[in-house]
């Protein structure tokens, strides 16, 4: 299982958005079939994490690195680091009018120089395993998607690129228990048979019960300020972040 | 020759036009060569009558239309049901002529017809072009009209449409301008009978130095009419848009609805679009809406589809194409949608043909 072994190493991260200062300093080690939780309160700094690993305009790193294999990811554009392997689960996906999943995928698997004679039935076969339905596959990418729709489809296409790590940001926000089940365990299943490293963003811990975290680390004012393995989820539910929020 | 003066970008009409940059002079009179495909049962439908000429010109290039037009009159009987659309293509490969063509669609009672009208020139053919079209859709009459702009980028356009419905008449009228040097449309419909509905969608494309001038006019002059207006257009390099468009609710317009939606995309930092909408409503218990919006592709989508490992280039192009789908999408299901698109994507891909 361990042969190809992938790892994302996150080095005093700091990013800026605007004038503010929002990630401190963010060191993190993410390697293949591993599930790393970065759990935190509103406003520490979660989602700007995973904008600034996949380069979103408007996010400013001003300190650290983010290397993937050695491979320096902040100099690269932000299509090129998924090419590289890193893949965005999106809290909100975009709706993007008038473009079918099947082009998109098409496109990014020629970035990648992949087959795609095949994808039809791969799209198929992908969704039909966590229950996205197939006639949404013909439509524009999450337009008039319900939550649930939205994140089984980014679940979708998570499985047909197959990146070797996956940032999960707040993947249980606006979806039903099923969906998130669904998704959650398709990801799991994604550790074992593709070895996936993944790094979850999440608030809660609920969907820590199909997609079990090797570490769970507190973010907060942008530091991560405690790692630990996954029974700090489990006190995080009892005891809350306050506790954390003062150091 | 005309009697009325050349108009000048000080009319609010033909603001931001380059109507000042034409010496109409200079062109001596010119004809299109025009080419008719309808199925043996359409043909009787369609005459070079010029008795169907009727309105009175606004302008200039109107006024010298209904002089020196090319007449195609099409006239459906009643009940009649014109099974195949009836394709008309004028072409013009002359430099330094004027040429006019005069489209007259007579659609009597409960009649259907769909006429797609193409308009082709060479890429060399420094000509002007004035069209006029005019439809009339009698009671229950159900007429589909495709303009379709293909001209050499230095061809210059001046085009009129007026499409009046009686009533519960449904009048589809289409645009898709790609080509012309400056290539302008003055789009009108106007709902005489209660209940006729009419629906007004066009797609635009310029690049290097094209410009595409649209003025529309959603007119509503009788109560329970519906009009729903779609203009989506984009600029690349230097070329410059313009959308203006006005829907009028008469007094007597009642429980009437009408939409207009003008989206343009500036997709490089040289191209310009101007997009102005206007309301003008003269009776209450109506339901009206307009939206516009001028601006580049929109980030989240270009940051969405990249971040799957789609190049920017193919990204761009993308969500481009899918901008332009739901026009091309209510297009009616014809052989040439197909061939349109791939104009549009050979266009942005800067390939020049």
């Amino acid at each position: 299982m361990a042969k190809n072994t992938t790892t994302l190493e996150i080095k005093n991260l700091a990013v800026s958005v605007g004038s503010s200062q929002i990630l401190n300093d963010v060191t993190l080690t993410i390697k293949s079939g591993e599930v790393h939780a970065v759990m935190g309160p509103n406003g520490a700094g979660k989602s700007t994490l995973s904008a600034a690993l996949m380069g979103k305009p408007g996010y400013v790193v001003t300190g650290g690195s983010v290397k993937l294999d050695g491979i320096d990811m902040l100099a690269l554009p932000t299509w090129q680091r998924a090419t590289a392997g890193l893949h965005l689960i999106m809290q909100y996906p975009t709706e993007i009018p008038g473009v079918m999943l099947q082009d998109a995928m098409s496109a990014a698997l020629d970035a990648r120089e992949r087959d795609t004679s095949n994808l039809r039935s791969l799209i198929a076969t992908e969704a039909k395993r966590i229950s996205f339905d197939t006639e949404l596959v013909d439509r524009a990418v999450n337009v008039d998607f319900s939550g649930g729709e939205k994140k089984r489809n980014e679940t979708v296409q998570l499985a047909v690129l197959q990146p070797k790590i996956a940032i999960l940001d707040e993947l249980d926000s606006g979806l039903d228990i099923d969906a998130l089940r669904d998704c959650a365990q398709r990801v799991e299943d994604a550790t074992r048979e593709m070895n996936l490293g993944v790094l979850v963003i999440t608030h809660y811990s609920r969907l820590f019960e199909q997609l079990k975290p090797d570490f769970v680390h507190i973010l907060t004012n942008g530091r991560i300020v405690k790692s630990a393995g996954p029974e700090l989820a489990d006190e995080l539910e009892v005891t809350g972040y306050a506790a954390y929020s003062d150091k | 020759m005309s009697t009325l003066a050349l108009p000048t970008v000080d009319e609010e009409i033909w603001r931001y036009s380059r109507i000042g940059e034409l010496d109409l002079a200079s062109f001596k009179p010119g004809k299109l060569s025009t080419k008719i495909d309808a199925s043996s049962a359409a043909q009787q439908s369609v005459s070079s009558s010029t008795s169907v000429l009727a309105r009175e010109a606004t302008d200039i290039f109107e006024d010298l239309n209904a002089q020196h037009a090319q007449v195609t009159a099409i006239t459906t009987a009643k009940n009649q049901v014109v099974a195949e659309p009836i394709v008309i293509t004028h072409s013009l490969d002359e430099s330094g002529v004027v040429a006019y063509s005069r489209l007259v669609v007579e659609a009597n009672e409960n009649s259907e017809v769909t006429i797609v009208e193409r308009f082709v020139s060479s890429k060399n053919a420094k000509s002007l072009i004035v069209p006029v079209v005019d439809v009339r859709a009698a009671q229950s009459a159900r007429v589909t009209y495709v303009a379709i702009n293909e001209l050499g980028a230095s061809t210059w356009q001046i085009g009129y449409q007026q499409a009046v419905g009686q009533r519960d008449s449904t009048m589809q009228m289409y645009t898709v301008a790609l080509g012309g040097d400056y290539a302008r449309m003055r789009a009108e419909v106007r709902l005489e009978g209660q209940g006729a509905s009419a629906q007004q969608v066009a797609l635009y494309f310029a690049d290097e130095d094209q410009m595409h001038d649209f003025r529309t006019l959603q007119d509503h002059a009788a109560p329970r009419t519906h009009s729903n207006l779609l203009f989506k257009g984009a600029v690349k390099d230097s070329a410059k848009s313009v959308y203006t468009g006005l829907i009028r609710i008469r007094e007597n317009a009642t429980k009437s609805e009408a939409f207009q939606t003008n989206r343009n995309l500036t997709l490089s930092n040289g191209a310009w679009a101007e997009s102005v909408p206007n309301l003008e409503i003269e009776t209450n218990d109506v339901k009206c809406s307009h939206a516009s919006t001028v601006g580049p592709i929109d980030e989240e989508q270009r940051f969405y589809l990249e971040s799957r490992g789609i190049r920017p280039e193919i990204a761009e192009r993308l969500v481009v194409l899918g901008f332009f789908d739901e026009v091309l999408n209510r297009l009616p299901a014809l052989p040439f949608v197909g061939v349109l698109r791939e104009r549009v994507s050979t266009k942005l891909l800067g390939t020049k043909s």
